[in-house]
């Protein structure tokens, strides 16, 4: 019996339970031309990574809670102090300095809009988003750069306002936790497991 | 805001003349289910061999490190497929290294290789560059390659790099297109004269006769980019070998080859577009900062440099590079050049970045007829043919190897050996390709000089690689 691989830390090591790993066969690839004679082999592999967020782990975490963290440089020293960044930077760009961490959860939901977009027909293996994915990318009034992410409902125009919503309900903890809707969407058509 | 410190912006120089002396390239295709990846090499390395009239033993034997661009260890599904490769050539124990900077990996190859001449420490080197993107269905090549974008904050997103692309494609089209049809019919004729040039070309794997209306018919990818408007996904090699003046004249001494001086600049952008914060435009010597004041006021939305329509990493290899060599206006003193047409669309951007025609006025490099051999509008030779080959869209995208191609491609111009090496019957035949009925000698005449564009996804990284004639260049202490 399987079981999806597992992880937590303790006493800052990993600590792992299940399988990382699905053994395949290989198998031979043959030329139809040929008499059939061997070209090559296939290589299965089915593997799962351990991977750290480090210093932005509390801006996956927030997400699953309902709020878009963002990152803002306060060295008085920095050319760039001021700088607010969404996606968080766990350091300033100039500065090298570790950032300070504000929710700006309000601040989206009252400025943000559409800088750019994208309806994207097609997608690569392992994606779990519907297509066409409506790639969006996001700004924000004080803030020095442009989020991605992807619009859930409606179809995407630059400058159009938007407001992010959360699946706060089973969160993936990954940046698909955080999606937008057009500026005045109701609850009740949010996909399921999101919310404002 | 971005600005520069007076140390950042040091012109390059390079210690001592580098020249390129040799390439060669392998067939370009789909897959290569009878190939390993190390016979495509070899075919490369045979080539550069041959046209110095040189066995590759010989050649071998002036060769003193070695550089080797292999972006993608996961496509290929061998780590250090570098080490590989070397072994396989032959080349051990010379010291070597492997270069990785997507898809202008190519060109970082030639950079590493030049400057290892230049500073002495070698007087020959090898950059071989390569890419095996056939060991995957095209889907999960396309997962492997959005691995290239950020892993948390972009590639869960559709796991289709061309999508985070896209919408750089999406601002440049409503800001500066202006949505308009007949930029989009623009986009169409630069596919049609790509994959037309392919036609010519016995390496391509693109080639195709088409119409602007079948490019405008072909499946949407991602709008405003078309099936027909996007690159290729290759597998093949290419290679240079470069040295100093010495070993240049000893390896080129009555063979077809003229060493050709070599210059190869970089820039670099945040690798997450998002990340892109406003600054000034670091000005070309063909640009003054008066001519972008009213842009925002031409082209509503385009204040934001470089926002999402510019590569800034483009514009800062073109600002180092043309000061490096001395080239004052690119549209005047190159003969031939080679983008990296990813898309139609960013084919168009990059004539702005590196100043073939002002920010917002790209298009007109297409619509005036100065990008083609023969300008369509007046028959008379184009002013700056480019993308001969056919580029990414009609000859290969084989990522390590693309910028090498590229090099391989200009370099057959100035040595006026453009028409025997893409016209030789044996090769057409060797490659189990059709040589069509009405193959033209596609050689810029008198080409003297030229540049190549190498450049990775969203803007990453870019080279510029600058060849010349040694007995006409811009400036003399370069």
């Amino acid at each position: 019996m399987s079981m999806f691989g597992q992880v937590y830390t303790k006493n800052n090591q990993y600590k792992i339970k299940g399988d990382f790993h699905h053994l395949t066969p290989n198998q031979p690839i043959r030329n139809a031309d040929d008499g059939w004679k061997l070209m090559g082999v296939t290589n299965p592999r089915d593997m799962t990574y351990i991977h750290s967020y480090g210093g932005e782990a509390i801006f996956f975490e927030s997400l699953g809670q309902g709020k878009l963290m963002a990152t803002r440089c306060d060295n008085p020293d920095c050319e760039g102090h001021g700088t607010v960044y969404q996606p968080f930077r766990i350091h300033c760009m100039d500065c090298l300095r570790k950032c300070t961490v504000f929710d700006m959860t309000d601040l989206a939901k009252k400025s943000a809009k559409i800088h750019t977009f994208m309806v994207c027909e097609r997608s690569g293996a392992f994606n779990i988003l519907n297509t066409p994915i409506k790639f969006i990318n996001v700004e924000f009034e004080g803030v020095d750069t442009i989020l991605m992410s992807y619009l859930s409902i409606g179809n995407p125009e630059i400058g159009m306002r938007v407001v992010p919503i959360f699946q706060t309900l089973n969160p993936t903890s990954t940046i698909l936790d955080l999606s937008w809707v057009p500026d005045g969407t109701a609850e009740k058509e949010l996909p399921e497991g999101f919310s404002f | 805001m971005i600005t520069f410190s007076e140390q950042q912006l040091k012109v390059p120089k390079l210690a001592r003349p580098v020249y390129l002396v040799t390439a060669g390239q392998s067939k370009f295709d789909r897959a290569f289910p009878g190939k390993r990846t190390e016979e495509l090499c070899v075919d490369a390395l045979t080539q550069a061999a041959e046209l110095i009239n040189k066995t590759p033993a010989e050649l071998k034997k002036y060769i003193h490190t070695c550089y080797y661009g292999h972006f993608a260890d996961h496509f290929g599904d061998q780590l250090l497929g570098e080490a590989v490769i070397h072994d396989r050539l032959g080349l051990d124990p010379l010291g070597t290294i492997g270069v990785k900077t997507g898809g202008a990996t190519g060109g970082s190859t030639l950079w590493e290789a030049i400057k290892a001449v230049a500073s002495g420490y070698s007087d020959c080197t090898l950059a071989m560059g390569w890419e095996r993107m056939d060991e995957v269905p095209t889907d999960e090549g396309n997962f492997l390659i959005s691995c290239a974008a950020d892993k948390d904050w972009e590639s869960p997103l559709g796991h289709i790099y061309t999508g985070y692309y896209a919408v750089m494609a999406q601002k440049y089209w409503k800001v500066f297109g202006k949505e308009e049809e007949s930029f989009r019919k623009t986009l169409a004729e630069i596919a049609v004269k790509h994959r037309g040039y392919a036609r010519f070309n016995p390496y391509a794997h693109g080639p195709m006769k088409i119409t602007v209306e079948d490019v405008l018919n072909s499946p949407i990818v991602a709008y405003p980019l078309l099936a027909l408007d996007c690159c290729l996904m290759s597998v093949g090699a290419a290679c240079g070998i470069v040295c100093d003046e010495k070993t240049a004249i000893e390896l080129t001494k009555n063979t077809k080859n003229k060493p050709l001086r070599i210059w190869v600049s970089a820039g670099s952008h945040t690798l997450r577009p998002a990340d892109r914060r406003d600054m000034d435009i670091p000005l070309l010597p063909n640009e003054t900062a008066d001519q972008y004041k009213d842009l925002g006021e031409r082209f509503p939305g385009g204040d934001r440099y470089p926002g999402f329509t510019g590569f800034l990493a483009a514009r800062m290899a073109a600002w180092y590079g043309y000061r490096m060599c001395g080239i004052t206006d690119p549209m005047e003193d190159l003969d031939v050049i080679e983008l990296h047409d990813a898309f139609t669309i960013s084919d168009v951007q990059t004539y702005e970045d590196i100043g073939l025609r002002p920010y917002g006025e790209g298009r007109d490099f297409v619509e005036s007829g100065d990008c083609y051999h023969t300008n369509p509008k007046t028959g008379q030779p184009g002013r700056l043919p480019s993308n001969i080959s056919g580029g990414l869209i009609g000859c290969m995208h084989a990522v390590g190897a693309t910028g090498i191609m590229q090099v391989f491609e200009i370099a057959t111009h100035l040595w006026n050996r453009w028409g025997e090496i893409h016209g030789d019957d044996k090769r057409w035949k060797e490659f189990d390709r059709e040589k069509p009925a009405d193959w033209t000698d596609l050689q810029v005449k008198d080409a003297k000089r030229a540049m190549a564009i190498s450049h990775a996804g969203v803007g990453s990284h870019v080279t510029a690689t600058i060849l010349m004639d040694p007995d006409n260049l811009l400036k003399e202490d370069a």
